[in-house]
């Protein structure tokens, strides 16, 4: 009855606009205005000089990449902080150094520069460098094991391909490999095993978090890492939930193209922290790393296929997911490898948790409505896989830790 | 497969089971292996440095390893070039004794100044200078110094001299707040190579943010008849003295961060600036340099010359060298002495000298002699 009497209300007033178009134009004009004239007036009058302390501006400096080559020591910086920043000598291991600025001048905040210093680094051994300013602040940049930096070379592809490939591919297919087992586990052994995909996701989410917001904290003030770490995760939470549910809650293939995806972004991340390691020198890549991080991610192949059971996909799909899942840890080590502003890697292991988030809540749903009528869905069995999942995750990680 | 791995990894060791054991849990741990195959696949520096375009030739001895760009002098209101023989010595008067009087005036004041090039200091200073003025004195004559305190923070003149308790230049005794003057009046003993600085409290920063300079004071030949041709040479202004090249150095170093640790060193507040201008000497003329060591935060420094060797006077307050024939001497903070030696024998040519603390030099204690023919 009330929707009755309210329609054609509401229809009046949408027909019968208050104001007319040119009206409501200049309305929306108004508070325009009104910023712009505030800003011309707190510029041109100039009284926030009565908060003027006499102390210089608060500089703030970040280093984001670091070249070492033939030439020397190259190192990105970006400033933050409000007001520009003129560095104004470079010292390294505490001997002032010749050096040159890429562009030059001073720096507006945010705005990025090279220094390119002609410094005769010393192979595995540590090296400090320190941007002195204007007004005398320091910054330092450690540089833990001189190595010389991996240029974009293909000669360098192959063998990071294969060492991608390594931990990336072969543990997924390999995982996969339970496919036909999982078929014959029966209803609640197919519970279990997407129980442990649940818990290996909740393992990867947390740790993509922890990875992202690491990186967010390294990068510069003014891209306020934690903010945007979430805010991204979040919006790709939300990107893909609703992508996922155009067309009703994603079940069977669509469901394992989802967690394939989320898996690879999270190795897409792992990826980058490998390359970035080894080139960095502060890891040694040995036999026992490598099997390490197969290990890890075995129990990812076993949740791709998991929601597969009651299909019978053909085997180009399953090549397609593995790819999906573990090709991105190719692409990771490659970039890793050369030197990457550590914004960019957040924003990745960012979105990476946001996908991952989403698959944990689609196959819990999926777990949830595999229960029938008034059966109870968190059985004890579902609670094994749960924390079977975790925990493998948790101690295979170990071994993983470069 | 080993063998993929560890070419893509190349010149660094595989992690060993063994490493992996003794790493326990923290397999994550840094592992600074040494490089397998050793330092010549890197030496393309040589190669390097050999294709770089020659540098100035001034600077040759330096390579890369120096600041770049100069500092601006007028703006500072000081050269360091001029310091070297900028004595001020001062006003002469009568008193009624008949003894002569020297009055010095002298203003605390607040300034930035630039010790580096592009790098700027916000220090407090003695007549808008870092050193402040080099004043310089005879033997026995009554002094009297005129310190006007244009600065932000009270400040006091305390003489490395003789003098009463009340001429201390201490908190409480001889301290000048801001727009308020002190007249610190004593008599000019015992000759020798001296310093004053501010006292006020806290005395490290009042130290390190620039107030102190250089205080010379003469030998009167007619109280040394023995070696009256030695003071004689000491005397600024005899003849005798005319035929030495005097010049005053202050090893000094600044904090630009706060974080009591120096970022800067030089003598006379400009670090590399004898390198870039070296002092000129003539080759025939003997040297003479009172250097003086007010470095903060450091226990020591030290004077060490190239290619030469001197003779040493501790404090300067002796006619007969404390130490001969050395190359290297140190100071620990207000400790100071006199240098004297010669390069009529040498070549000309660029000698370098610097702190033997190879790290003060690096941060900017260098410079240079540039030993030439005289130009008559």
């Amino acid at each position: 009855m009330n929707e009755n009497i309210r329609t054609p209300v509401a229809a009046e007033v949408a027909l019968k606009p208050r104001t007319s178009r040119a009206a409501n134009l200049f309305w929306f004009a108004v508070p325009l205005l009104a910023l712009i004239l505030a800003s011309v007036w707190l510029v041109s009058s100039d009284w926030l000089k009565a908060f003027d302390t006499g102390a210089p501006p608060v500089e703030k400096m970040t280093f984001e990449r670091t070249v070492l080559d033939n030439d020397g020591i190259h190192l990105q910086v970006r400033a933050g902080g409000s007001a520009e920043l003129s560095i104004a000598q470079v010292l390294v291991d505490d001997a002032y150094w010749s050096f040159r600025q890429e562009p030059g001048g001073a720096l507006a905040p945010l705005s990025s520069a090279w220094l390119h210093i002609p410094y005769p680094w010393v192979l595995a051994e540590k090296h400090e460098v320190k941007v002195l300013t204007r007004t005398g602040v320091v910054f330092k940049r450690e540089i833990e094991v001189a190595v010389p930096t991996p240029q974009a070379e293909f000669g360098n592809l192959g063998p990071q391909a294969l060492l991608g490939t390594f931990v990336g591919i072969v543990p997924v297919i390999i995982g996969m490999l339970f496919y036909p087992a999982l078929r014959g586990v029966g209803r609640n052994g197919l519970n279990f095993v997407l129980a442990l995909t649940i818990g290996l996701l909740g393992f990867l989410f947390v740790d993509s978090l922890k990875e992202a917001i690491e990186f967010g904290l390294k990068s510069a003030d003014s891209f306020q890492g934690i903010p945007m770490v979430v805010l991204v995760a979040a919006a790709a939470f939300l990107l893909l939930f609703a992508v996922g549910r155009r067309h009703g809650t994603p079940t069977g293939l669509a469901l394992a193209t989802y967690i394939a995806l989320g898996i690879g972004l999270h190795n897409f991340g792992e990826g980058l922290a490998i390359g970035a390691a080894f080139t960095a020198g502060v890891a040694g890549l040995g036999v026992f790393l490598v099997l390490g991080f197969t290990l890890h991610n075995v129990t990812e192949g076993i949740g791709i296929v998991a929601p597969l059971v009651d299909e019978r996909p053909p085997l180009p799909t399953f090549i397609g997911l593995a790819l999906l899942a573990g090709a991105p840890a190719i692409v990771g080590i490659w970039l890793g490898s050369l030197s990457y502003a550590p914004h960019w890697a957040a924003l990745a292991l960012a979105i990476g948790a946001g996908a991952i988030l989403q698959v944990i809540v689609e196959v819990g749903g999926y777990l949830k409505r595999r229960a029938g009528p008034g059966e109870a869905w968190f059985t004890p069995s579902t609670l094994a896989g749960l924390s079977l999942g975790i925990a493998i995750m948790y101690v295979t990680a170990i071994f993983v830790k470069v | 497969m080993r063998d993929w791995i560890r070419k893509s990894l190349s010149r660094r060791n595989l992690l060993s089971a063994g490493a992996l054991a003794a790493a326990g849990a923290g397999l994550a741990t840094v592992t600074r292996t040494q490089p397998v195959a050793a330092q010549p696949g890197h030496a393309g520096y040589g190669a390097h440095a050999a294709a770089a375009p020659a540098p100035d030739p001034k600077s040759h001895a330096h390579g890369n390893m120096i600041s770049g760009g100069d500092v601006d002098n007028a703006k500072n209101g000081f050269d360091p070039s001029k310091m070297l023989t900028d004595w001020d010595t001062g006003t002469v008067s009568q008193l009624p004794d008949g003894r002569r009087l020297r009055t010095y005036e002298v203003t605390g004041e607040d300034k930035e100044i630039e010790i580096i090039p592009g790098v700027f200091f916000p220090a407090w200073t003695y007549n808008g200078r870092v050193p402040g003025p080099t004043l310089r004195a005879t033997e026995g004559e009554r002094l009297r110094i005129v310190f006007r305190n244009n600065g932000s923070h009270p400040h006091t003149m305390h003489f490395h001299g003789i003098h009463s308790a009340r001429m201390d230049g201490i908190p409480g005794a001889g301290m000048a707040n801001p727009g308020e003057e002190f007249v610190y009046e004593f008599d000019a003993f015992p000759f020798g190579c001296h310093l004053y600085h501010c006292h006020a409290l806290p005395l490290k920063r009042h130290i390190h943010k620039g107030m102190y300079g250089a205080f010379i004071i003469d030998p009167d030949p007619a109280r040394h008849p023995e070696q009256a041709a030695v003071a004689s040479s000491r005397l600024l202004g005899t003849p005798e003295n005319k035929e030495w090249q005097e010049l005053v150095m202050v090893m000094n170093a600044f904090d630009t961060d706060f974080d009591n640790e120096n970022e800067v060193y030089a003598v006379n507040t400009v670090g590399h600036h004898y390198t870039k201008h070296p002092i000129p000497i003539v080759r025939g003329k003997p040297i003479r340099v009172y250097v003086v060591n007010v470095t903060e935060f450091d226990p020591i420094n030290s004077f060490h010359l190239h290619g030469n060797f001197f003779d040493y006077y501790d404090h300067g307050t002796t006619l007969t060298p404390t130490l001969k024939t050395v190359d290297t001497v140190m100071q620990c903070q207000g400790q100071r002495g006199i240098l004297e030696f010669t390069y009529k024998d040498h070549e000309t040519g660029l000698y370098m000298f610097h702190a033997h603390q190879s790290e003060f030099a690096e941060l900017g204690w260098m410079g240079m002699f540039d030993v030439a023919e005289a130009t008559s």
